[in-house]
């Protein structure tokens, strides 16, 4: 009986295409938001976790200015650190390694091709800070950097770009007016938190730097990696000292610098996911609530329509309760539709947004096993009342209706 | 011969007050196992209120109604619907097939209901279309066949369910003289051959005719019950 109103249903549903299709469009768009939210949701959190997980969870980034988040580089008009600043730290017992951070923008170029990229400049101790590696060649040493030499280490998508599968060592790239010498090579590291090319990079002596590109002694961060068996939270605090020291605040002023761990960083990336998410859910529940009554509406039209129908199935022997069936599954035959259109629809559209966004793609069954099971709700709960208003119909009456 | 259908004192009244119609108006009746009865009167005499009440379509509001033994009056809707699906068939005046339906699936319909499976469904079916000489013709939406062929169908889906009684509300009022002979002759073989009990509703003598019983409604009442004229064999 069910799979007979089933296939009732299917052949009523394709005799009547257009308006089948307009009917299911409220929720076809409900599933649609909510697959591709759901799932641009998870590859991001996942992304972020994942790169968090790459810098290591015992990392702490020290800028200048209040306490803000955004992307780096994004600080305050606050007093910059300088290697002083640095080299204290690092004196501290609870600081393992840390690397002091200026970046610029510049274009590189190499024979005649060019790349627009930024360069970091840093430490040799940047590579271990941050968790990287080479594929090739070699870090550039503490005399090097000291001596400011012109010296460079190459992200791969700079390399792409200037020397294609070439490899670049020993090959010299001109950065402004410094002909620099490429002692290494990157291991590639992919999309970052924000989903910025981190591979997009050319790192340098930062006194190299400096010097000859930015003109000051300035340093705008300072990446610190927490000495082993020392808490987030003491390693923390103890560089708040000293920096407060260094920087003669008075007790009554707040902190010019902050101080972020990853887990932070994790966290308030979460928060604005979950956040983006709760508002495209409430989005997504309105237009299943629309697209339910769509549905409804239709189903109330196509009961009366066909009361005459219903009278000559009532007259051979159908059942109040057949009928009933009969509406029912027809409504959730429609909404089912749109729900498997709705979620191939999101799943398409996440698969898009992941791509423009460089986040990994995570269709979780769970997920879609739910949308597809709210959908055949929605359809019960609002084809219900059509259906018992034809399940109820006096079969003398059915029939004499014109 | 058992009695099939009676009617003990049965009334149906429409409306209230001022507006009350005696449709039926105390009527008594009996109909045996394998009859073939015609009813006739003038129109609004409450002949189809009668066979909706014998179809277990409606009910009466006063007086009694036993099908094959059993009161009918009081059952609830869903019992209304298994007596019609077992036992009775319905042809009426205006064939009420679905529309953009082949008339293989119109027969089956019953059949659905009956919970038969598939395959044997649609060899009923078929079996009943070649029954009333539309073998072929399984394919075919009624918008593609003739009324004659229209009514044949209706009356294949009604013998499809094996009922004991085939309720026929001004069968041929739809169709040509010749084609109404050929209904009628159709109507006589099932109640001849097969024992099937028939009550249909006619406005022209000469398919009353068919019959082998002819009962007279004059304004909700049953003014004659006698045999039918000729009784054309
Ligand atoms: N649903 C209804 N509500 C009110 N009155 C009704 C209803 N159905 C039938 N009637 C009335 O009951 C009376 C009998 O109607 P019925 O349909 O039984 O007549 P009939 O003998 O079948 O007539 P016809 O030959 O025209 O088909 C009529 O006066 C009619 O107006
Ligand atoms: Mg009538």
């Amino acid at each position: 009986m069910i799979a007979e109103a089933f296939r009732l249903a299917a052949r009523s549903i394709i005799r009547n295409k257009l308006r089948s299709f307009l009917t299911i469009l409220g929720i076809v768009i409900g599933v649609a938001a909510v697959i591709a939210m759901v799932t641009v949701g998870q590859g991001s959190s996942q992304q972020v976790s994942a790169s968090v997980e790459a810098m290591g969870s015992d990392v702490l980034v020290l800028r200048p200015g209040r306490r803000e988040f955004g992307p780096p580089g994004a600080g305050g008009r606050a007093r910059p650190f300088t290697l002083r600043d640095a080299e204290a730290l690092a004196l501290l017992p609870e600081v393992g390694a840390l690397a002091p951070i200026v970046t610029s923008s510049q274009t590189v170029i190499a024979g005649n091709a060019n790349a627009a990229t930024q360069i970091t400049g840093s430490t040799p101790d940047w590579l271990g800070v941050t968790n990287w590696s080479l594929a090739a060649g070699r870090n550039f040493t503490p005399a090097e950097d000291n001596a400011g030499l012109a010296v460079c280490l190459l992200g791969q998508t700079v390399r792409q770009t200037l020397f294609g599968d070439a490899d670049p060592v020993g090959q010299t790239v001109r950065i402004k007016s410094i002909a620099c010498q490429v002692v290494g090579l990157l291991a590639p590291k992919g999309a970052g938190s924000f989903g910025q090319d981190q591979d997009d990079v050319v790192a340098m002596p930062i006194r190299l730097l400096q010097r000859r590109l930015a003109g000051d002694t300035d340093v705008s961060t300072i990446q610190i990696k927490v000495a082993g068996g020392v808490s987030v939270q003491e390693a923390s605090s103890a560089i708040q000292q000293v920096m407060r020291e260094r920087r003669r605040l008075s007790i009554d002023k707040d902190d010019d610098f902050s101080l972020t761990d990853m887990k932070e960083i994790a966290t308030m990336l979460n928060s604005v996911n979950s956040v983006l998410s709760g508002l495209l859910s409430s989005v997504a529940a309105v237009s299943l609530l629309v697209g339910g009554i769509g549905i409804m509406n239709i189903m109330l039209v196509s009961v009366t329509e066909r009361t005459r129908e219903i009278g000559i199935r009532l007259a051979v022997g159908a059942s109040a309760r057949q009928v009933l069936t009969q509406f029912l599954v027809e409504s959730v035959a429609l909404s089912l539709l749109g729900g498997i259109i709705g979620i191939l629809v999101g799943l398409a559209m996440a698969g898009v947004a992941s791509r423009f966004m460089a986040i990994p793609f995570v269709a979780d069954p769970m997920v879609i096993l739910g949308a597809f099971g709210f959908s055949a709700l929605v359809g019960v709960i609002f084809g219900y009342f059509p259906a018992r208003r034809a399940a109820r119909m006096d079969p003398i009456e059915a029939l004499r209706h014109q | 011969m058992t009695t099939l259908i009676e009617f003990r004192n049965v009334s149906r009244v429409y409306g209230q007050g001022e507006a009350e119609v005696r449709a039926l108006d105390g009527v008594d009746l009996k109909v045996d196992r394998g009859e073939f009865v015609a009813i006739m009167g003038p129109s609004g005499s409450g002949k189809s209120t009668a066979m909706n009440i014998i179809g277990c379509l409606d009910r009466p509001t006063g007086g009694q109604y036993l099908f094959d033994g059993t009161p009918v009056e009081h059952l609830s809707p869903d019992a209304r619907a298994l007596l019609r699906r077992h036992y009775l068939g319905f042809v009426f005046q205006g064939f009420n097939l679905l529309a953009r339906t082949s008339a293989l699936e119109n027969v089956e319909l019953p059949l659905i209901y009956k919970g038969l499976p598939r395959a044997d469904r649609e060899a009923k079916a078929r079996a009943a279309l070649a029954k009333v000489g539309l073998q072929g013709r399984e394919g075919h939406h009624p918008s593609q066949l003739s009324g004659g062929q229209q009514q044949r169908v209706a009356i294949a889906r009604a013998l499809a369910g094996d009922p004991m009684v085939i309720l026929a509300d001004e069968p041929t009022g739809n169709l040509d003289t010749q084609r109404s002979h050929e209904i009628m002759g159709l109507l006589k073989e099932l109640n001849r051959d097969e024992g099937i009990t028939i009550v249909m509703v006619t406005h022209e003598a000469d398919i009353a005719a068919h019959a082998r019983r002819l009962v007279v409604f004059t304004d909700g009442r049953i003014t004659r019950d006698e045999p039918a004229e000729g009784a054309v064999a």
